[in-house]
């Protein structure tokens, strides 16, 4: 993320467990699953020597056969290499996961059929997310299934430089959309165009960042979830599981959405909490940063990461450190579904990215359909919701589909 | 065939050719056919791409590129890079915003003093380079990475966080807006005044080039340094001017930043010093100096602008943006690369 500072969420993580191919709006089709698999040869075909034939026709045809045994002889290699890789994908089939795995979690979700009879409005978001995000492609699939069930044309643009993301926005309302969703990362950056996307008779819905701002540059509601009530809530149930020392882990020094976190947690945590500033873009530095202060500090009963993909690193610094201390996290993704699963992470605290990008576009057709705002005046709040052993095995499911 | 025989007992620098002729032997002919097959593409599928609103917008985009991309393309025909260009962009937004502001002066003496400073790093840049002989790739490389951590840096130093203060209740702030950041409605169309700042820098760099001695040492020093300056051309002194330059055009467009948000992000404008480059290349600048135009750089920079606004126009998956971004550039230039080739095989 070039701007941390005002990203107060965790879109910049790029998971590694991202997953496009998840999308259930473009389900895939079964083309990858050969019905014929019994058919093929296993294991490779000893074509190495030449056949009898070859021999005899050898005999009769010394001159030729030298340079023809050759060619047929590497075609032949050839092809047994091409069938013994055909027998080994075939024989070493997994069971689980992969795209089968995949396919079958898409079906299960939601159906895509317009459920209202209102015209097809056109809603454009503009974000803040720099390319392939996880977070953003939650936020998105919230926003398209909403489309699909308000009869909705959605269309979507991102831009991590404030002039940029501006100029998209000023595009939408030069296509004059019916509705417009922005974060406002950079608030300073977006009045112009927000305000006239508003002379322009465009509502506008701002998510995710900048519920101060919301109100004062006239947008209808702000949906996301306030830092620092998140950061709280993690102080209060770390108070509840009776935690002593806890670290919070900040992985973009100057971020102050992550800042109001750790202070959120600090205000309402009775024991005492540190913060440790580790190089979030590189994992072995957050490892061995915090596997260094486990191993200086073993009071430490708690460390908490502010973003899913350093939950896991913090484990395995716990492992190498040797240390007792519990795991929490902020947000959510497939790995830290399994790790509160399996009891290697405390608890985790979510922001419902789904729900930001769904709401916000439900919100716009209310208003658009009925002139109904939510939230008199106040953000709409997204989280946090604490997310413990006991949600996680329904969870798990859910991050994989790519919807949590 | 008798003019050719003639002609050929003459001066063959004197020989007539005819307008035609002389038009497809300019650099930034190819760019501009590459800017029209641009702008039909996006007119037949784009259908808001047409409106005057959209093409307002398209201009605005272009002109935040175009203002930099002119001396960006008159440093490149001298021969030069500057990588340090996106980022001192927001070096410069951040000195005057952060002088104003903790000085509590007029804005004004902020934007002056940005400018001075502004321009003493395009000559901290031109000094470097002309006296270690080094690769300008390198040493702007250099100063790139070293305002981006002095952006940071200073501006969490002295501000606390990693943005500026808003100056926008501060005296001058009106007067500057207007200058840097007001725009004009014509008719129904906003019209950004940065349009005008890019039009007016096109027209003096075109004046510099084809019309001054300056000009004529900027392709030589590009050309060939050493027989430039064996006939005479202060070579030294105009790479130290074509650095300025660049320095200038970031102080204006970090103005505009500056004058149009009221509050700067120190993290900025990293990456953007490649769209300056992309877009004087595909004006038809040759990477390797001594070709090139002012006017080619500004028709490079509004192809870029079509091709990133006109995709949201199209209203085409934003994922395959950047592809679809790429692959117009490329077809824009070897088309210019096409029809610069087929004019120098015809003259």
């Amino acid at each position: 993320m070039n701007d941390p500072m005002n990203d107060p969420m965790d879109g910049p993580m790029n998971d590694p467990t991202n997953n496009r191919m998840n999308d259930p709006m473009n389900d895939p089709t079964n083309r990858y699953r050969s019905p014929v698999t019994d058919t093929w040869p296993v294991g490779p075909v000893p074509a190495m020597r030449p056949t009898q034939r070859d021999q005899r026709e050898g005999q009769v045809l010394v001159a030729t056969v030298r340079r023809r045994g050759r060619v047929r002889r590497k075609g032949r290699v050839a092809s047994a290499v091409l069938a013994a890789a055909l027998g080994a994908s075939l024989a070493g089939c997994s069971s689980t996961g992969g795209l089968r795995a995949e396919q079958e979690r898409a079906a299960q979700t939601a159906g895509g059929k317009a459920a209202v009879n209102t015209p097809r409005w056109t809603f454009a978001m503009v974000t803040h997310s720099g390319d392939g995000d996880t977070f953003w492609d939650i936020v998105q699939k919230g926003a398209q299934q909403a489309a699909v069930k308000d009869n909705i044309k959605f269309l979507y643009g991102h831009d991590e430089e404030a002039q940029r993301q501006s100029q998209l926005v000023q595009s939408y309302i030069d296509q004059k959309v019916d509705g417009l969703i922005v974060t406002l990362a950079k608030p300073s950056a977006m009045k112009d165009v927000v305000e006239k996307a508003e002379k322009a008779g465009i509502p506008v819905i701002t998510v995710n960042s900048g519920a101060a701002e919301s109100k004062a540059f006239g947008a209808l509601s702000h949906i996301g979830q306030d830092e620092t009530v998140a950061g709280e809530a993690v102080g209060d149930e770390l108070n509840k599981r009776g935690r002593k020392k806890a670290l919070c882990v900040l992985h973009e020094q100057g971020n102050v959405g992550h800042e109001q976190r750790c202070d959120g947690a600090k205000k309402t945590f009775k024991g005492t909490m540190e913060k440790l500033y580790v190089e979030g873009t590189n994992m072995p530095d957050v490892q061995s940063s915090i596997e260094s202060k486990l191993q200086a500090d073993d009071s430490i009963d708690s460390v908490v990461t502010l973003g899913a993909p350093f939950a896991a690193t913090a484990v395995k610094a716990r492992e190498q450190a040797g240390s007792k201390a519990e795991i929490d996290t902020f947000d959510l993704n497939a790995q830290v579904a399994n790790g509160l699963k399996d009891g290697s992470l405390g608890f985790a605290v979510d922001q419902q990215p789904y729900l930001q990008g769904y709401e916000a576009i439900d919100l716009l057709w209310l208003y658009k359909y009925n002139s109904d705002v939510l939230g008199g005046g106040k953000p709409v709040l997204t989280g946090p919701q604490v997310i413990t052993k006991k949600d996680a095995a329904a969870l798990q499911e859910l991050t994989k589909r790519g919807t949590r | 065939m008798s003019t050719t025989v003639k002609a050929s007992i003459r001066d063959e620098r004197l020989l007539h050719r005819s307008l035609v002729r002389r038009l497809m032997g300019r650099p930034e002919l190819g760019s501009v056919v590459g800017a029209v097959a641009v702008f039909l593409f996006f007119a037949l599928t784009a259908e808001p791409f047409l409106r005057a609103s959209s093409l307002s917008t398209v201009l605005y985009a272009s002109s935040t590129i175009g203002i930099m991309a002119v001396p960006v393309a008159l440093l490149m025909i001298g021969g030069e890079f500057d990588l340090s260009a996106g980022v001192m962009v927001v070096s410069s937004a951040l000195i005057s915003s952060m002088f104003s502001y903790q000085m509590t002066a007029n804005t004004w003496v902020g934007v002056g003093v940005s400018l001075l400073v502004t321009l003493a790093i395009g000559v901290f840049n031109g000094v470097l380079l002309t006296r270690t002989k080094l690769p300008s790739f390198i040493i702007t490389l250099g100063t790139f990475f070293m305002l981006t951590g002095l952006n940071l840096g200073f501006t969490k130093l002295i501000s606390g966080t990693v943005s500026t203060k808003s100056i926008a209740d501060m005296e001058g702030f009106e007067s500057a807006r207007a200058l840097f950041a007001s725009h004009l409605t014509i008719g129904e169309v906003d019209v950004q005044v940065t349009i005008i700042w890019w039009i007016v820098l096109v027209a003096v760099a075109t004046w510099i080039l084809l019309r001054t001695r300056v000009g004529n040492w900027i392709f030589a020093v590009g050309g060939n340094a050493d027989a430039a300056r064996a006939v005479g051309v202060p070579v030294t002194k105009t790479k130290i001017g074509l650095y300025m330059g660049v320095a200038f055009a970031a102080w204006v467009s970090g103005q505009h930043l500056l004058f149009s948000y009221d509050a700067i992000q120190s993290g900025d404008g990293v990456g953007n010093e490649f769209l300056y480059i992309i877009a004087a290349a595909v004006g038809g600048c040759l990477m390797t100096g001594g070709f090139g135009s002012a006017i080619g750089a500004a028709v490079g920079a509004f192809i870029f602008g079509m091709t990133s606004k006109g995709i949201v126009y199209a209203q085409w998956n934003p994922d395959w943006y950047k592809f679809f971004l790429g692959a117009m550039l490329l077809l824009a230039t070897l088309l210019n690369a096409w029809v610069r080739k087929r004019a120098e095989d015809k003259s």
